[in-house]
């Protein structure tokens, strides 16, 4: 009895602790962006996430994300097949290399893509008779924001992929199904709660990125200008409600990928319970 | 087979015929003929307000002397970052910078013609300011000129010269009055300086983010800034800003020059030259003088003299010797500033 209630009121320290960290570090804040953004009324708040720039920002943020979520896709199904279903040498430095995107710090990406494209970049001259702009550009802007999320499919998909091993599939071979059938009706069953789970993590990653962005942009407003370089524009501008305005986009946005990863959450939990009540 | 390798090879063709098709829409000189016309300009922070009241009378008043439209697209930032992203590749029709060093860095990298100050009137500054100090209403300090700012008891907010290019001229304005105090003794103006740096709380990158540091998050007694900066402040909240003006400051030149190699490649040469030239247009001077430039036309000024006090003894970047000089002095790695700044 005596134990039992030293754990109830350990249970509601922590739980109080937690919660205390949770409101200072992100109820607070979040609340600050609501209050904030409509802290000169309504009218001001819809006209400030209507304004021009802030739409041709959304619209360059959107565009990045949906070719980050596309490439990471993509590649992170095809790289996680090659390194989970063959053998080969190097495969070990093959896995940690993909890691390299994630985990260096988003300027230095940014400034690699600078010196690799940009006018001392010994690509520069190719381009430029082209006449395609990469650097200070849109495509800069995408081929960056696609570099910090390429990983983020991979990550979630091999770690199930090498606990599943290969054996259904090889029975799957044997009985005669073709590479195409083992694929669609096996292997992507398996993965695909992670695999949409590593798209949402990508999408947000995109959606957020600012080191690598901020510095292949140019800030040229209304041209390479994306959302979070938006908000840091009209802070500087003095205009803080109207920072505070396109951030809550960009809180919503963040908002509506959390609810579609719960519901995801929910359905996946849902299918698997009653994959175990139907093998029982 | 056959229909696809005509569809391949009439594909090509099409895109050969867009591509050159770009390169036709071309007058005598190269200028583009095109119905609608982008032009980018490359600016400083401070020059946010400025440039947008002056893009959309020029815009306007293009538009019905030539019946195209121009559409301007803005980018500001720390001065020094911006001349290295132009001559990294980022394609700026005009540079509006904050000095003359950072336009001839990006000369330097072979984009713009060595002459380029004495193409415009003035030095190419169609608008200039000044360096003046802001400080917390009442002024608690009691601070009246550059020496106050040496005291033990006064947190001074002033930008990074090494990134900045209002902070370059900041420390130069300090710097005249204290070769003024000292007679001209180096060593002693040094030693002024070294007192007034240590005095410097925050060391932002730019000028923007010093004015940031000093109102928003309440950082330092006194703020060294662009005259304009200053006055855009008061405009925002004068109830909790004084401005003063100091003994001796500098006439802090802005120059602002097309650049050569882009304009070529885009064809802009004619717009951007006029975008530039109309600066200097009365009505252009006025909106410099109402975002607080001093105009350059000294009849505009004197309009003005409430805002610019023109008895202000002024310095300028001749009596140093010119910017290439004072860089190499002061402001490269391991001169006069990182002496005295460690």
């Amino acid at each position: 009895m005596e134990q039992k209630k030293n754990d109830g009121i350990l249970k509601w320290v922590l739980i109080i602790i937690a919660a205390f960290f949770l409101f200072i570090m992100v109820i607070m804040p979040l609340g600050m962006v609501v209050a904030g953004s409509f802290a000169m009324g309504f009218k001001y708040y819809i006209a400030s996430i209507t304004d021009k720039y802030t739409l041709k920002a959304l619209s360059l943020t959107l565009r990045a994300t949906i070719a980050s979520v596309i490439c990471t896709s993509v590649f992170g199904l095809m790289a996680a097949w090659a390194v989970t279903r063959y053998s080969f040498p190097g495969k070990k430095i093959i896995k940690s290399i993909i890691d390299i995107p994630v985990t260096i710090s988003p300027v230095i990406c940014g400034m690699i893509f600078l010196l690799l494209f940009g006018r001392q970049g010994f690509i520069y001259p190719l381009l430029d008779k082209v006449g395609i702009d990469v650097i200070f550009a849109v495509p800069g802007i995408i081929i960056v924001t696609v570099f910090v999320t390429l990983p983020m499919v991979f990550r979630e998909i091999v770690p199930v992929l090498e606990a599943r091993g290969t054996e259904e599939e090889e029975a799957a071979a044997m009985m005669g199904a073709s590479g195409w059938t083992i694929f669609t009706k096996i292997t992507f069953p398996s993965i695909k709660w992670p695999f949409i789970y590593g798209m949402i993590l990508s999408a947000s990653r995109a959606m957020g990125e600012f080191g690598a962005v901020s510095v292949i942009s140019g800030h040229l407003r209304g041209l390479t200008n994306t959302l979070p370089l938006h908000v840091e524009i009209l802070f500087n501008e003095f205009n803080t409600t109207e920072a505070f305005a396109v951030a809550s986009i960009l809180v919503m946005l963040s908002i509506a990928l959390l609810i579609l990863r719960l519901v995801l959450q929910y359905v996946s939990k849902r299918k698997i319970s009653r994959m175990q009540k139907a093998t029982a | 087979m056959k229909k696809r390798l005509l569809t391949v090879l009439s594909f090509i063709l099409l895109s050969a015929v867009i591509i050159t098709g770009c390169g036709l829409n071309r007058d005598a000189e190269g200028n583009t003929t095109a119905k609608r016309v982008t032009l980018i300009n490359v600016s400083y922070d401070p020059t946010r307000e400025l440039y947008e009241a002056y893009n959309s009378y020029f815009e306007k008043k293009w538009k019905k002397e030539t019946g195209q439209t121009v559409e301007v697209i803005q980018s500001h930032g720390g001065s020094g970052k911006q001349a290295l992203e132009v001559a990294n590749g980022l394609k700026a029709d005009v540079v509006t910078l904050a000095l003359a060093a950072d336009t001839n860095s990006v000369a330097r990298s072979g984009l713009i013609a060595s002459d380029w100050q004495s193409r415009l009137p003035d030095n190419s500054c169609p608008y200039y300011s000044t360096i003046v100090l802001l400080v917390r209403k009442g002024n608690p300090k009691n601070i009246k000129d550059w020496d106050d700012l040496t005291r033990s008891d006064v947190s001074v907010v002033t930008p990074n010269p090494k990134t900045s290019g209002g902070a370059r001229w900041n420390y130069l304005a300090a710097y005249a009055y204290a070769l003024k105090k000292y007679d001209n003794d180096e060593s002693f103006a040094i030693e002024f300086m070294r007192k007034l740096y240590r005095n410097v709380s925050v060391l932002d990158s730019g000028a923007r983010a010093s004015t940031t540091s000093f109102t928003e998050n309440g950082q330092g007694d006194v703020l060294i800034c662009w005259e304009n900066e200053a006055y855009l402040t008061l405009q925002n909240d004068g109830k909790d800003y004084e401005l003063i003006y100091p003994s001796v400051s500098i006439k802090a030149e802005t120059p602002v020059s097309v650049v050569d190699s882009v304009v070529k490649s885009h064809g802009t040469r004619k717009v951007a030259e006029a975008y530039l030239k109309d600066l200097y247009e009365k009505e252009a001077q006025e909106i410099c003088a109402k975002n607080y430039y001093r105009p350059s036309d000294t009849a505009v000024l004197k309009e003005h003299s409430k805002q610019f006090p023109t008895d202000l003894e002024m310095v300028t970047i001749d009596d140093f010797g010119g910017w290439d000089k004072v860089t190499k002095k002061h402001f490269a790695d391991g001169g006069i500033f990182d002496q005295i700044y460690e």
